[in-house]
């Protein structure tokens, strides 16, 4: 029998905003425990929330740049349900008018490019954490990301494989990213999701029983926990039994997922408007103001470094994927002249490191300003593109200024025809066996001779005048 | 001199005169609230810090508008650094690190806070039998509740130990105690009063607002407790009159409306005799009777005994023994931390309203009860838009009948929430709404209702103080009438 499988992603993006949504204490990441806690944030009694405009203006953010309707009244309701992190006994969400509705974004699959409908992003507040292994025999309780602002982006049940939900988690964080409402951080739990998958034999119209993994927080764990449960489903229904609707947790140590509430068990949460909140309204004014400010996305910068820098397409590409590689590109730029070399070497030797060290480029040690340099040192002959390499290299490990590197090593090319006519000189009479063999029509030998004085000057003579001076000289 | 019995006028009039000094003045009502330490009006004293400000007062006097004048806080205000349990058990010790905006506001006005008053556990009563700290009795009668929940705050009026208390009003605490006490107590619109250090019972309906000894004191205290306020957003940001100005006016001319669809069946006699002959008062200051219709305000009990529960489920989830207040013993787990800790912690009442509010949210219910409650409120609101097109204001009984005896109601809780039949309305519309005594019935007094039209506290206390002027109910007290 083959089965269809049908997934459907909340993500939960962390707005980038400097006060909470509903109180002025702060959002910093990795503060002491319970240091940015104000009133509100602790859920003391009498006290009320204020909405964040601020969180409001990047939902909206988000909402146009994936074309979606943008609700200019939204509100927010009360989810009822009791945990140690939760101050309140309740998370205020928006539930039955979300500030964003019905919108869409392209996906690159194995298949081509696909559209995936959102169906809505909605804010919330986030809870705290419970700390489990610092008190022997008890729980701690930090609420210092209480009352952060989230948006919940909910996709629908429009992605079919393991890899394609990756796709879209990665065009998700791509654009909120680019339109700087999310750092993307996942490691610090910037972004996170739940995945609802279910099965289907293969043509059913009907959708099969789905459960829900939750809070996820890499690409890879998105993919091993689908395709687990994708095959459980399987095993589940080809033995006779059914799946159960049930929230399960993905344990990545033993790449399994277990159960960890039924449907029985799940909360009720007992949605109501919250009373302390009037609905939020968003002017046209304001919205005018945040289309005019929308900044450039991923595909306007693709078409624009084509059209307006020439860059091949494959290069196009890879620089505008990520913002911090299309940041990194902006500003060297703006340090040099030869704006294709930028493109050549983020594109080749650096993309090479950064896939290497896994890492992304504002993770390393290379600056703007530095790699402007850099390039600005090979488009004036200063260096060659090879000991270029080396100089990376170096700026990679340590952050060293280019020209400190190349000063300090000797490594500015020599320029000087009469220096590289000596040292050519010599290369030819200490090898007059090559030379009769090139003569006598050996013309691959030339790249020796070539070698040999490139050995001489360690590198650093300039290959083009090297090249004019040994034809010269071997007529 | 004494301050017993005295307005906030006449204090303040005693101290300009420099016949009292401002301590006192405060050490008077320390000595007022021992010798009625029978009444349990109060939880929390604030006594060094009270007369420490009396003492600088009148070391350095201060010509702020309530300077000196001491006054009783309801313990559902946060007041920093003093005692808060919102009169129950779950918060016996929780001592806040921030005051109410009321509190600030009164306080920056000069206003001493003597004390937190009991009240029913959470604002969830009628008769402050609910409280945690025990039943507040009536200075009108050792046997006799006060009303409720601002039973503490009123009982401390009444017996004449404060000018003035503050209170707070979900579907008639203001206003119902303010009746069977025999003193006068004023809602404001919603929205008028910061709710922000306000322990919620229901936030939609909440408000907070003074009890006092006259409608002009009232007024006097409304002009410092009303502010919009940032940190709370359903917090009106409207024009806030001097409510003083016009409390002269002639009522010549003007329109009281009087309810055609009220259902009296159920009061006695004697009560609708005095609500009568009160209607017959304002004819001879010139007012105008009408007759209107408010067809739907027969669904206002059923319809608040949704609302409020509703909000208070949500709202006392809080209150869970991780973060403050109260945590049960040795709980075994999780779960039972939270179940031990909330129902060690709460009342009957409290629990019971608790489970309704529960009910009528979960799924399944939330359509036939909340929203359905939802949709009659707005036809409630709506009935009011279009009587007060007519009136200036409505009058109707504050309370089907004086004050009873504790324990009279029994285990029946319907009939308490009855008690608040002619109250709830003004809050479901979010409409200023005043009780101020009007008769005496078996010596045990009885109030007026008297409610306005959005935003117009003025006009409400302008009737107020006019009836005043000509009659002499509020000048009653347990102890004969005042001269």
């Amino acid at each position: 029998m083959s089965w269809e499988t049908v997934i459907g992603l909340e993500i939960h993006a962390q707005l980038s905003t400097k006060s909470k949504l509903f109180s002025g204490g702060s959002t910093e990441f990795g503060a002491e425990s319970n240091t940015h806690v104000d009133l509100v944030d602790m859920g003391l009694p009498g006290v009320l929330p204020v909405a964040n405009k601020e969180a409001f203006y990047k939902a909206i953010r988000f909402g146009l740049a994936t074309g979606a309707e943008i609700n200019q009244v939204s509100s927010f309701d009360r989810k009822n349900y009791f945990y140690p992190d939760l101050p309140k006994g309740y998370q205020i969400t928006q539930m039955t008018k979300p500030i964003v509705e019905k919108g869409s974004i392209k996906v690159l699959t194995d298949k081509g490019e696909k559209l995936i409908n959102i169906t809505r992003a909605h804010l919330e507040e986030d809870a705290g954490k419970s700390i489990h292994d610092l008190f022997e025999g008890e729980t701690g309780v930090d609420l210092n990301r209480a009352g952060t602002p989230l948006l919940e982006i909910v996709s629908e049940p429009e992605i079919s494989s393991a890899k394609e939900a990756v796709a879209y988690f990665k065009a998700i964080r791509q654009i909120v990213t680019f339109l700087d409402i999310c750092d993307g951080n996942m490691a610090q739990g910037s972004m996170r999701c739940d995945v609802n998958v279910s099965i289907k034999k293969s043509g059913d119209k009907e959708l099969g029983t789905r459960a829900e993994l939750k809070n996820i927080n890499s690409f890879k764990f998105i993919e091993k926990a689908i395709n687990y449960e994708i095959e459980r489903q399987i095993r589940v229904i080809e033995n006779g039994e059914s799946v159960v609707q049930e929230t399960r947790l993905y344990d990545s140590d033993k790449n399994e997922t277990r159960s960890m509430r039924s449907k029985e068990e799940a909360n009720d949460y007992r949605y109501f408007p919250c009373p302390d909140l009037l609905p939020v309204v968003i002017s046209d004014k304001e919205l005018q103001e945040i289309k005019d400010n929308l900044p450039e996305l991923p595909e306007e910068k693709e078409s624009r470094y084509i059209s307006e820098i020439g860059l091949e397409e494959s290069e196009a590409k890879i620089i505008s994927s990520s913002k911090t590689m299309a940041n990194m590109f902006e500003e060297a730029s703006s340090k040099t002249d030869d704006i294709k070399l930028v493109a050549k070497w983020l594109v080749g030797d650096i993309s090479a490191l950064l896939n290497k060290d896994n890492i992304e480029i504002d993770e390393s040690n290379l600056s703007p300003e530095n790699f402007g340099k850099l390039i600005e040192r090979i488009s004036d002959n200063t260096i060659s593109g090879k000991i270029a390499k080396s100089v990376l290299e170096e700026v990679w490990e340590n952050g060293s200024d280019v020209d400190e590197i190349i000063q300090t090593k000797g490594l500015i090319q020599i320029q000087d025809e009469s220096v590289l006519e000596d040292i050519a000189r010599k290369v030819i009479e200490s090898n007059s066996d090559q030379v009769a063999s090139y003569k006598s029509g050996k013309d691959k030998l030339f790249g020796f001779f070539v070698g040999q004085v490139m050995k001489e000057t360690q590198g650093k003579a300039n290959p083009k005048s090297v090249n004019e001076i040994l034809k010269k000289l071997l007529k | 001199m004494t301050v017993k019995y005295k307005t906030i006028k006449e204090i303040k009039q005693m101290i300009s005169q420099k016949e009292i000094s401002n301590k006192e003045i405060i050490e008077e009502v320390y000595k007022l609230i021992d010798e009625n330490s029978h009444l349990n009006a109060f939880i929390t004293l604030n006594k060094d810090r009270s007369i420490k400000k009396a003492e600088d007062l009148d070391n350095n006097p201060s010509d702020s508008s309530l300077a000196g004048i001491p006054i009783a806080q309801k313990d559902l205000f946060c007041t920093k650094g003093i005692r808060t349990t919102c009169g129950s058990k779950i918060l016996d010790n929780f001592i806040p690190p921030y005051s109410a905006t009321v509190i600030e506001n009164l306080e920056n006005a000069g206003c001493i806070s003597v004390g937190k008053t009991n009240m029913d556990e959470f604002a969830m009563g009628s008769s402050n039998e609910t409280s945690f700290f025990g039943n507040v009795h009536n200075p009108w009668g050792e046997k006799l509740v006060p009303g409720g929940s601002s039973g503490g705050s009123a009982s401390a009026v009444a017996a004449g130990i404060v000018p003035a208390a503050s209170g707070t009003d979900t579907g008639g605490s203001i206003r119902q105690p303010a009746s069977l006490c025999g003193i006068t107590g004023i809602k404001p619109t919603y929205g008028r009063v910061s709710r922000w250090g306000m322990i919620a019972f229901a936030s939609s309906l909440d408000q907070a607002g003074p009890m006092a000894r006259t409608a002009e004191d009232c007024a006097l205290l409304l002009n410092e407790m009303c502010s919009h306020d940032v940190k709370d957003t359903t917090s009106l940001d409207e024009n806030i009159p001097n409510f003083e100005d016009s409390i002269n006016e002639s009522l010549k001319g003007k329109k009281v409306g009087v309810v055609s669809d009220l259902d009296l069946s159920s009061l006695d006699n004697d009560v609708i005799g005095v609500y009568e002959n009160s209607l017959q008062e304002f004819v001879s200051l010139g007012a105008e009777l009408v007759d209107i219709s408010l067809p739907n305000l027969s669904l206002s009990v059923p319809t608040y005994y949704v609302v409020a529960p509703a909000e208070c489920s949500s709202n006392l989830s809080r209150f869970d023994g991780v973060k403050f207040g109260r945590r049960s013993e040795n709980p075994k787990d999780l779960e039972e931390l939270y179940v031990q800790t909330r129902s060690e912690g709460f009342g009957d009442e409290v629990k019971r309203r608790i489970l309704i509010g529960s009910y009528v949210l979960s799924a399944g219910y939330y359509d036939a009860y909340y929203k359905k409650a939802q949709q009659v409120r707005r036809l409630i609101k709506k009935d009011f838009d279009e009587a007060f097109s007519d009136v200036d204001v409505i009058m109707t009984p504050t309370t089907r009948g004086p004050a009873f005896e504790i324990g009279s109601k029994g285990s029946d809780p319907i009939q308490m929430y009855l008690e608040d039949l002619f109250t709830i309305s003004a809050n479901l519309a979010g409409l200023p709404a005043m009780s101020l005594p009007n008769g005496n019935i078996d010596n045990k007094p009885i109030g007026l209702q008297i409610i306005g039209n959005f935003l117009d506290e003025s006009t409400i206390l302008n009737f107020g103080h006019m009836y005043q002027r000509k009659t002499n109910w509020h000048m009653f007290t347990p102890e004969g009438v005042k001269q």
